[in-house]
């Protein structure tokens, strides 16, 4: 269905899984902690349905670019667009309640409370959210330990539950923060499973990554980023041919 | 080789910084011999005790970053032991007498800094706070310090048994010296190398930490040198007024001379003189006007204005405009 | 008649009773404190002022309004928690990003103003609120006489902090709280409106002042400074408990009534200052406080 025909027969939310229709458009961004200019005009958009990573090096401004969108830095301007919304003069907590969900970087798990209440605890922002017992199929080993406080869950576990339960909100656009670091290969794995799992439920995924292994077989597209810019755009039919220009870029 | 004496422009700039201090201070003691013959002394009098007090409270808030809510504990604790032992024993000149109430201070600061350091921020106004209240029921039940009525008819005496202060301005100089005395400490301290470290470790406590200096010694030492010199102000106070009394003991005191540092400007030299004459001369004004019974309720508001909208004080937004204009 | 270490048993367990009171009293406060400082990380030094203002605005509702006692303790806290909520949101809120220490001054600023507005009015001496009819009189228990009254404060007492304890730890709102405590940033990216929440938990602490005002009123003289000089003994307890867990500040409150009790038969002269003894022993052996998690 082409452009015109969906702004024919009305609403994009009638069409969930529509292919080429805009989730997020990011236009020049800036962001600002206290003093420090930290973006400085990031471009970039996600289609519906689409899975891309920002990849970069440490610093290059990925997690402000994720955390911008939020509204969780000090100043930013700019636009971002999510579904046709512009966000930027929201409040931090509507935000979400446009169907986004958030896994910071350094999980965000409460210690003070107990796995289960962990995951009860995002309010639903859309009503077709993942019901708890899909959860605990996908992710049975929070079941098993869904008494646990939880910070005392493994590295692993920690992650698949700061996942998890933004799965439950309903959320539709998922801003996932360096979910692999510092885990095991074989969670890393598990974990790469989910998102395959995600996107065929028609989740949009953007995902910061420094394990470019284990995003490039799951992207759409990648955009490299430097000094709080989007230096680079590669798609994944690109990438064989460009495999070499890229890992220049990241310094590997 | 020669020894050429070349300044740098840091070294031009900071030579003309301390000459353009020391005709400041030139200029206020100037001020100051004259100031008796132009207001009350028993007025300036008090204003230097509470200057005073709140200069040594700020030492430890402005310099130190620990918030005090006890410090009536040694401006009481100074003011009752000088009273006692002035009452007490009519031979001793009142330059002991003050020296005993400010030891009794610094004891009393050595105990309860010792305790009050163990917890940090706001547990530490909570336990100053609390360790003053204990003291203040103390001196309500302590036999000698004459309950609710207070200790009256302190005698001033004469000053190293010569010059007598029952002359009001004798008294006034009395108190100028032992104001000047006090400032020069503070003034000292702050810009020594140990003050240097204090203003590190309210930067950065555990920085401070993992450099190797022995932060609670720091801490320490800053809270005794701060209750010493509020004892000072007490004892030297009940010289001058002949009373001691639980109004200096009570945690309005500990309120108002927080209120005094805020006001004038935490972390200045001069905040707290600027605060302590401008909160004293309020409260005598107000005494006598029709608005006598709402001076809590105005410095209560004072309070707020200056946490919302003033926390430079008056001297800190002063060196904000001077240094917009002037540099 | 029998005698605890000299001391007959009914005068014994009288003052244990009245500690207990005391312990009530400390531990409603100290548990709205510490539900305060969770969120918004500042020390609410107007929470003996709302504790007094809960008890005069029960006595000027039941002089001007013939608003009763059983009326007053839903009505009071209502509108005293609401008095906190604008209190927070027009005015803690403009110094939420600044050092903690400055909500501490803010506060005590504000105390000020209450107690000393109250003062020009109604005076420093007391008034005194009439014990609801149907808690008038006492029973005789054999071991101790019991006023009613006292055994109903202390029931409520009870009652309002376990119900507290129950929604912070047991439901959706409370682990709100909780994790708010922790991160509140997050929860914004969640989507929970924390400003609202930081209003409403201000207001219910404040509520909880309030109730305990109300609760004190037919006990002790009504007077503006009731809840200044009772607020330090409170954080003197928070300094014993620390304010990391709602049952400790409760048990402490308890615990801190009765020694002051105990003091009370045996050693007269201090019972004003056993409280701060114990905080001075505590600091020295256990800095952190008896339920404390960091120094």
């Amino acid at each position: 269905m082409s452009q015109a025909a969906e702004a024919i027969s009305g609403t994009r939310d009638a069409h969930p899984h529509h292919d080429g229709a805009e989730m997020l458009r990011v236009s020049d961004l800036h962001a600002f902690y206290g003093e420090s200019h930290i973006l400085h005009g990031v471009d970039f958009d996600v289609k519906r349905g689409e899975l891309v990573t920002l990849l970069g090096r440490n610093g290059a401004g990925r997690s402000t670019t994720l955390k911008s969108i939020m509204n969780m830095v000090g100043r930013r301007t700019g636009s971002i667009m999510i579904n046709g919304n512009e966000t930027l003069g929201m409040k931090p907590h509507r935000i979400p309640r446009l169907g986004i969900g958030y896994c910071p970087e350094e999980r965000g798990i409460f210690a003070s409370l107990d796995v289960e209440e962990n995951l009860l605890l995002p309010p639903t922002v859309r009503s077709d959210g993942m019901s708890l017992d899909e959860i605990y199929a996908m992710f049975p080993n929070l079941y098993e330990r869904r008494r646990s406080q939880g910070t005392r869950l493994s590295g692993g576990e920690q992650q698949m539950l700061a996942m998890a339960r933004i799965l439950r909100t309903g959320a539709r656009l998922l801003l996932l923060d360096e979910i692999t670091e510092g885990l095991a290969p074989v969670i890393v794995q598990a974990l790469g499973e989910v998102l395959v799992k995600l996107k065929e439920r028609g989740m949009t995924i953007v995902l910061v990554e420094q394990n470019f292994r284990f995003a490039a077989p799951l992207a759409d597209r990648h955009f490299v980023m430097e000094h709080g810019r989007i230096i680079e755009e590669i798609s994944a039919a690109e990438l064989p041919s460009r495999r070499e220009h890229l890992n220049s870029l990241l310094g590997v | 080789m020669s020894a050429t004496q070349t300044l740098t422009p840091a070294m031009q700039r900071r030579r003309q910084a301390k000459l353009r201090r020391n005709a400041l201070y030139l200029v206020l003691i100037v001020i100051a011999l004259v100031a008796p013959f132009v207001a009350y002394p028993v007025f300036l009098m008090k204003v230097l005790c509470f200057a005073l007090f709140a200069c040594a409270f700020n030492l430890l808030l402005g310099y130190a970053g620990l918030l005090s809510f006890g410090h009536a504990a040694f401006l009481a604790t100074g003011g009752y032991f000088t009273g006692i032992m002035l009452a007490s024993y009519p031979g001793l000149t009142p330059e002991l007498g003050i020296l005993i109430g400010t030891f009794a201070a610094v004891v009393l600061g050595t105990l309860f800094g010792a305790l009050a350091i163990r917890r940090q921020g706001i547990y530490f106004a909570m336990v100053t706070l609390a360790l003053a209240q204990m003291m203040f029921f103390f001196f309500v039940q302590a036999p000698f310090t004459g309950g609710e009525d207070g200790l009256h008819g302190v005698p001033r005496g004469e000053l190293f048994g010569l010059i007598s202060l029952s002359s009001n301005l004798n008294m006034y100089y009395f108190v100028l010296a032992v104001f000047v005395i006090g400032f020069a400490i503070i003034q000292r301290t702050v810009h020594s190398p140990y003050g240097q470290v204090l203003k590190a470790i309210r930067e950065n406590e555990p920085r401070a930490v993992s450099l190797g200096y022995n932060v609670d010694a720091y801490k320490l030492v800053a809270f005794v040198l701060s209750a010493g010199l509020a004892g000072l102000a007490g004892s030297t106070k009940t010289v001058v007024f002949q009373l001691a009394s639980l109004t200096d003991a009570h945690w309005h005191m500990s309120g108002e001379v927080i209120l005094m540092t805020l006001l004038g400007g935490v972390g200045t030299l001069f905040g707290p003189l600027v605060g302590a004459g401008v909160v004293v001369s309020l409260q005598t004004q107000l005494a006598q006007s029709p608005l006598g019974n709402w001076v809590s309720v105005i410095l209560g508001a004072i309070f707020v204005i200056c946490v919302l909208s003033f926390r430079s004080g008056i001297v800190g937004e002063i060196q904000k405009i001077v240094k917009k204009n002037f540099k | 008649m029998t005698m605890i270490f000299g001391v007959p048993l009914m005068v014994f367990m009288g003052q244990l009773m009245l500690g207990l009171i005391n312990g009530a009293f400390y531990a409603l406060l100290s548990l709205g404190l510490a539900v305060i400082f969770g969120l918004l990380k500042i020390v609410n030094f107007a929470h003996g002022a709302m504790y007094m203002l809960g008890a005069f605005v029960a006595l000027l509702g039941l002089q001007h309004l013939g608003l009763n006692y059983w009326a007053a303790l839903l009505v009071v806290p209502l509108v005293v928690g609401g008095l906190g909520m604008l209190i927070e949101r027009f005015i803690l809120r403009r110094i939420a990003h600044l050092d903690h220490l400055y909500g501490l001054l803010l506060t005590f600023g504000l105390a000020l103003i209450f107690e000393g507005t109250l003062i020009n009015f109604f005076g420093v001496s007391g008034s005194s609120y009439p014990t609801p009819a149907a808690l008038e009189g006492g029973m005789n228990l054999g071991f101790m006489f019991l006023p009613i009254y006292r055994g109903w404060v202390l029931l409520a007492a009870l009652v309002v902090c376990l119900g507290t304890w129950f929604v912070i730890e047991r439901t959706r709102l409370g682990a709100y709280l909780r994790a708010g405590t922790e991160n509140s940033a997050l929860m914004q990216a969640f989507g929970v409106n924390v400003p609202q929440l930081i209003t409403l938990t201000y207001g219910f602490g404040v509520a909880l002042a309030a109730f305990a005002g109300v609760l004190a009123a037919p006990l002790y003289p009504v007077s503006p400074t009731m809840g200044s000089s009772l607020l330090i003994v409170v954080f003197a307890v928070v300094v014993i408990g620390g304010m990391g867990s709602i049952i400790g500040a409760v048990i402490t409150g308890l615990a801190m009534g009765l020694i002051e009790g105990l003091t009370k038969v045996y050693y007269p002269e201090a019972a004003n200052t056993v409280i701060f003894v114990v905080m001075v022993v505590v600091l020295m052996l256990r800095p952190a406080g008896l339920f404390g998690k960091e120094a």
